[in-house]
């Protein structure tokens, strides 16, 4: 911004707003989701209290997962895993939200300070961008989408057994079945409304009049994406709260409230 | 009508140096930076340099930076500033100064040229051309740019590294190819030009980190990042980074 010829102004901005409110909110907020994930993914106990399963936990791909009745039980890594297998599914949406096209603004700007905010000067002296490994690896972004359909796929398939009681008896529900269906109602917004999948159903045509069904499904994708940021959010904080919410039945902090 | 008095600071100087001059100036109800820049010319600063014309926000002439932020000066009113605000003025700090308000902004001419121009169809004939609405509505979003180039001032790219510049078209040019790309009619494809590739490899897509400040800035409200450089990036992706949509084009080809 000092180069020869500009303008000679010495200051690295010259904005008199709270520039610097969003970056550290948004740093504050993901920090905080990351320090309270990790100590649930690596803690591989309280994932489970009937008919509830955390979403950290779901579907549980080793033979140390707590056995759920009817639940997402599929031992697909045998008994030689002997680490929280939390671990071996979280990857999937970790690599999601990492290589989302939001998310990486939010960390760009929060973390890397590339740029910390707008007319604001980022402290590196080189920048290449996203023009070499690892970052070029932000191109799979479209793979993690792609195993994220699966992924809210048995989460929705869990919260339809929220609609059983602790008895795994059907047609009742509690204050967690509420819980869980906001959860996947917004996990299945944030998914829905990703810029990849506005790509992949129809955003790489050129001719939308000769695809009527791709173009009406790319029009409303477009509408969801528009609130891309705000479902990255309140899926995240969801999801969280979802987690906290079995945590607490499962550790007897408290009984689930029955509705019916 | 009410008037009071605001603090100004305005960037003088050219290329060899400057400072922020103060000034302290007449402003009344309803004007915007503009006007009071124009107040300041016309009584206490003549020789203030400062380059302006429809005083519509559709020229994009009048781009400089008020209190840090890229904005058109005759698009912002000054009752957005508290009346004791100092209010600071400088030019677009990405570009190389002419003189105090005014820069030279040929980069951005450099860049225009090197994108390949639309490639009319075969056998179509001017006036020929005939498109749905649904198929031209992403390139129209695109057309109302009125090339003010805050976008480019304010991309971290070109802002924060000069030598960036050589590499990197920047936002409005990468719009630009994502309009063609997305143009209903654009023959590139069918003459040998791959823009998808190009967008990528010649005018620097990589180095976009979508923080979506040229959004933040464009006077227009033109969705930059969402509409034009993401959905361009998905391209590229197809075209270089994603297998299996290589697989399905080889595979119908070959059906074909």
């Amino acid at each position: 911004m000092r180069s020869p010829g500009r303008a000679s102004i010495a200051a690295r901005h010259l904005r008199t707003d709270r520039w610097w409110l969003s970056p550290a909110a948004t740093a504050a907020g993901l920090l905080a989701f990351v320090a309270y994930s990790t100590w649930r993914a690596f803690a591989n106990a309280h994932y489970y209290a009937a008919p509830y399963v955390s979403p950290f936990y779901s579907p549980c791909l080793a033979d140390n997962c707590v056995p759920m009745r009817g639940g997402p039980n599929w031992a697909l890594f045998g008994s030689w895993w002997g680490l929280s297998p939390a671990l071996l599914i979280l990857v999937f949406p970790l690599g999601f939200r990492l290589t989302c096209y939001y998310y990486r603004k939010a960390y760009y700007r929060s973390f890397w300070a590339a740029p910390p905010a707008c007319a604001v000067a980022e402290p590196h002296r080189a920048y290449t961008g996203e023009t070499r490994f690892p970052l070029l690896l932000q191109n799979l972004h479209r793979y993690f989408f792609y195993a994220a359909l699966p992924v809210a796929g048995i989460l929705t398939y869990d919260t339809a057994l929220t609609f059983r009681d602790s008895h795994y008896a059907w047609g009742h529900a509690g204050l967690g079945t509420l819980v869980f269906l906001v959860n996947i109602v917004l996990i299945w917004a944030y998914t829905l409304s990703c810029h990849s999948c506005r790509h992949i159903v129809g955003g790489r045509l050129r001719h939308f009049s000769k695809h009527p069904v791709r173009y009406r499904l790319w029009t409303w994708v477009g509408r969801l994406n528009r609130r891309h940021m705000q479902l990255a959010w309140a899926s995240l904080i969801s999801v969280a709260v979802c987690d906290l919410y079995v945590y607490l039945l499962a550790t007897g902090a408290f009984d689930d409230p029955r509705f019916f | 009508m009410s008037t009071y008095q605001a603090h100004f600071r305005i960037w003088r100087g050219d290329p060899g140096g400057g400072e922020l001059t103060d000034y302290t100036v007449e402003v009344h109800d309803g004007e915007v930076v503009l006007d009071i820049v124009h107040r300041l010319q016309a009584t206490q600063a003549p020789d203030l340099a400062v380059r302006w014309n429809c005083k519509a926000g559709k020229c994009g002439s009048c781009s400089a930076e008020i209190n840090g932020r890229p904005r058109l000066m005759c698009m912002t009113r000054m009752s957005v500033f508290a009346r004791d605000e100092v209010v600071t003025v400088t030019p677009m700090r990405a570009f190389p100064v002419v003189r105090d308000l005014v820069t030279d902004v040929s980069f951005n001419y450099v860049k225009a040229r090197e994108i390949p121009a639309f490639v009319p169809p075969a056998g179509l004939g001017p006036g020929e051309y005939r498109m749905r609405q649904e198929d031209v509505d992403r390139s129209q979003e695109f057309r109302k740019c009125i090339e003010c180039f805050l976008c480019q001032d304010t991309c971290h790219v070109v802002r924060d590294h000069e030598e960036n510049k050589e590499a990197f078209a920047g936002p409005r040019f990468l719009m630009r190819v994502a309009e063609l790309d997305m143009h209903p009619l654009d023959a590139a494809e069918e003459a040998g030009l791959d823009r998808r590739r190009t967008a990528q490899e010649e005018h620097g897509l990589g180095y976009c980190n979508i923080t979506k400040c040229c959004t933040e800035v464009c006077p227009e409200s033109i969705r930059i990042t969402d509409n034009a450089l993401i959905p361009l990036k998905e391209r590229v992706v197809d075209r270089k980074y994603d297998p299996l949509v290589w697989l399905g084009k080889t595979i119908r080809r070959r059906k074909a």
